[in-house]
């Protein structure tokens, strides 16, 4: 606005005869970089998915016509003890819980640790702000860590059971939580919280009753996205470490032929509860961030 | 203004504070619930406090062993008691000297151990002198009485706990182990020449004479590095390589097998309403099996390695990725595909260059934000189809005393994921941004 009250901007203008040429140049040259780029890219997947095949024990061809023979020998296995199916649901329906607590239970926790670390690392919230950027490195460290490597340690010296995998997945959910909240609480609206300032709130209670009302269902929808994550982070530690279906899942892998109905009803009864945990959060999602 | 009956208003008040204190209330419940079913109770007392010791004390610190056997009164100094850890019989450590018969092993603080033949005295500052004599068969023990709890006494074997290290006297050997700080032979080992140089030292080296007339200095050193015995450098980086490539593959094959897919979901493209179901079920499926399953299906077909776990990832994003893409595709504006239509585009030409600009931003945010986090689950497959950075750390938690590699893969995968993390955000500043 200001440059057009002053006068034209300073340097070369384009000449209103060759605008064709100059525009056909532009889009030439930038045709050029997206094939250069793309071209780059296809060779980047081939090279990578060669090395990945090298370094593979099976070749991805070969392995190609035995994709389904697995599935088959499992489901062909299962309907002949079809019959057995009802009985193991309820046979593995405790795991299924187990597993569904794990999630549950971490999210809560990471969940708790999260939403102090977001408050804190945010800017015009935090409490101490000049230590928000550490807070936020903070989350980001405890957000790299992948489940896996915590799950493993605590199992050496808790021993066997749901509390590492508990106290692993809230690890990173805090993290990840932590970002999520601050993002959310960044663009809360200040004005409640100088409401409340002003009538001699401390920090405590402006955040709690300033802050809080108003990203709760952000928050909440935020905390549900990673309950699902977490019922599938919690199936595959149980498959590594110990605890809830997952653990159940290798046992019957690891017998092998004989017991491929278990493994089916497992896979049935994962299936069905993160199919119907999807549905259900995102149902609960829509009307927390768009309303009924 | 209509007047609010003040009871009404104090009620509704009521019910509200009840609510915000019904749902604290309830997620306690539901915790203490949890805790009761997970026996936490019973996890306290089945925690071991020693293992969590021995973990702490060997994520920073390494131990030496210095073992006499007392069959043929052979000496050596190993690190962590391995074969590739000892020292050659000329350059043993300085706190270690041997004369004659008589090997003086100095622990630090006035700490002395002394083995001579069929005996060795451990001489602890402001308690006295522990001498242990050995007659063939029997072990005779003289200490100031009364016999503290850190000596331990049995027929065969005595054993000397003391803050500066382990001492254990039995019939077959003695032994020391020292404790220091810090990860040793992380660079070099001892059959290198450049072990225990300093980075002064090793600089002047590079400019040397040539140590091996084959090779110049800076490729020894590099060599001798890089194939660390004990460390394995080159190994490690190989299986962070892989990791990142399962990652890589499984997230950017997705987006090429789920962009095409995701047009036929769509319910602004789709043909029919039943093949927009049908993907629709197809894409809820894939995604619904989970990693997990498709981990272990596909590790049947294609045997263990990257290639499998970047299949699995692949699979299971497809599906992510269909649903999102096709929500996106519902999201985008009609007037410029009407506008190409209108110049007798095809159903192709429209799809690129009426559609895809319009969505290439939002998707490509999408891919980048799941790559990082596919390095993650890369981890973790990799554990389970053997292969990558995942397969080196459950391997070396396995074996229950690597302790130091664990947190080095630790420290490794963490680096990495934050890496990708700022890499996978620069790639979507420069590209969406412009």
């Amino acid at each position: 606005m200001v440059d057009i009250s002053f006068g034209p901007t300073p340097g070369k203008r384009p000449d209103p005869a060759s605008l064709q040429g100059g525009y056909l140049l532009q889009s030439r040259r930038k045709r050029l970089y997206s094939t250069i780029l793309l071209v780059f890219f296809v060779a980047l997947m081939a090279a990578g998915f060669q090395t990945a095949q090298d370094r593979n024990a099976g070749d991805f061809l070969a392995g190609l016509h035995r994709l389904d023979d697995f599935p088959r020998e499992v489901f062909s296995e299962a309907w002949t003890n079809r019959a057995n199916l009802p009985a193991l649901f309820l046979k593995f329906l405790p795991s299924l819980i187990e597993t569904l607590n794990i999630a549950a239970a971490a999210t809560i926790l990471g969940g708790l640790v999260g939403a102090p670390l977001a408050i804190l690392s945010t800017h015009g919230l935090a409490r101490w702000p000049r230590l928000a950027p550490l807070f936020r490195r903070c989350a980001d460290v405890m957000r790299a860590v992948p489940e896996i490597v915590i799950a493993l340690v605590l199992i050496f010296v808790l021993g066997a059971g749901p509390v590492p995998a508990v106290i692993a997945i809230a690890f990173h959910t805090a993290g990840a939580l932590g970002k999520l909240f601050s993002e959310t609480a960044e663009n809360a609206d200040l004005k409640p919280v100088e409401g409340l300032a002003s009538t001699g709130a401390n920090w405590a209670q402006q955040i709690w009753l300033g802050i809080l009302p108003q990203v709760a269902p952000n928050w909440l929808s935020y905390a549900l996205m990673r309950f699902e994550i977490n019922v599938r982070a919690s199936a595959i530690l149980g498959f590594v470490g110990s605890g809830g279906i997952g653990y159940d899942l290798k046992i019957a892998m690891q017998w092998g032929g004989g017991k491929y109905d278990q493994v089916v009803a497992i896979f049935l009864l994962l299936f069905l509860a993160i199919v119907a945990i999807d549905q259900l959060s995102s149902i609960a999602r829509n009307r927390l961030v768009k309303g009924r | 203004m209509t007047t609010v009956p003040l009871r009404a208003l104090r009620s509704s008040f009521r019910t509200r504070r009840l609510t915000s204190l019904a749902i604290p209330a309830a997620i306690l419940a539901y915790l203490i619930y949890l805790a009761i079913s997970f026996d936490v109770i019973g996890l306290a007392q089945r925690a071991s406090l020693e293992n969590a010791k021995v973990l702490l004390s060997d994520f920073v610190s390494y131990k030496t062993h210095v073992t006499r056997s007392n069959r043929d009164g052979h000496l050596s100094v190993a690190i962590e008691g391995e074969a590739k850890g000892t020292y050659p019989a000329g350059r043993l450590p300085d706190w270690v000297t041997v004369a004659g018969d008589t090997t003086r092993i100095d622990l630090g603080r006035g700490h002395i151990v002394t083995y001579s033949p069929d005996a060795a005295r451990y001489v602890v500052p402001g308690y006295g002198a522990i001498d242990i004599h050995s007659d063939g068969s029997k072990l005779t023990l003289t200490a100031p009485k009364p016999i503290p709890d850190w000596i331990n006494v049995a027929d065969t074997r005595i054993s000397v706990t003391t803050g500066q290290g382990r001492f254990s006297y039995s019939r077959s050997k003695v032994e020391t182990f020292r404790y220091q700080f810090g990860w040793e032979l992380f660079f070099f080992t001892l059959d290198s020449p450049f072990y225990g140089k300093s980075y002064g030292q090793l600089t002047s080296l590079l400019t040397a004479p040539r140590i091996d007339s084959t090779q110049s200095n800076a490729a020894l050193m590099w060599h001798d590095f890089w194939h660390n015995a004990l460390w394995h450098h080159s190994d490690v980086a190989w299986a962070m390589g892989e990791t990142v490539l399962m990652a890589f593959l499984g997230t950017f094959g997705a987006a090429l097998v789920a962009l095409p897919l995701a047009f036929f979901a769509a319910s602004n493209f789709a043909p029919f309403r039943g093949l927009r179901f049908a993907f629709r079920r197809l894409f809820d499926f894939l995604r619904g099996v989970d990693g997990l399953i498709w981990t272990i299906i596909l590790s049947r077909a294609f045997g263990p390695g990257p290639m499998t776990g970047a299949l699995a990832i692949l699979t299971t994003d497809s599906g992510t990725f269909g649903k999102m893409f096709s929500e996106a595709l519902e999201n985008i504006d009609e007037k410029q595909v009407e506008g190409l239509r209108s110049t007798g585009a095809n159903a192709l030409l429209r799809a690129r260059f009426g559609v895809l600009p319009q969505i290439a931003p939002v998707l490509l945010s999408q891919v980048l934000y799941y790559l990082e986090s596919n390095t993650r689950s890369a981890t973790v497959i990799g554990a389970i189809v053997g292969g990558g950075i995942g397969l080196l750390l459950t391997q070396a938690i396995q074996t229950q005393k690597d302790w130091e590699d664990v947190a080095y893969y630790m420290i490794l995968i963490v680096l990495m994921v934050m890496l990708m993390d700022s890499f996978s955000g620069w790639l979507r500043r420069r590209f969406i941004k412009g």
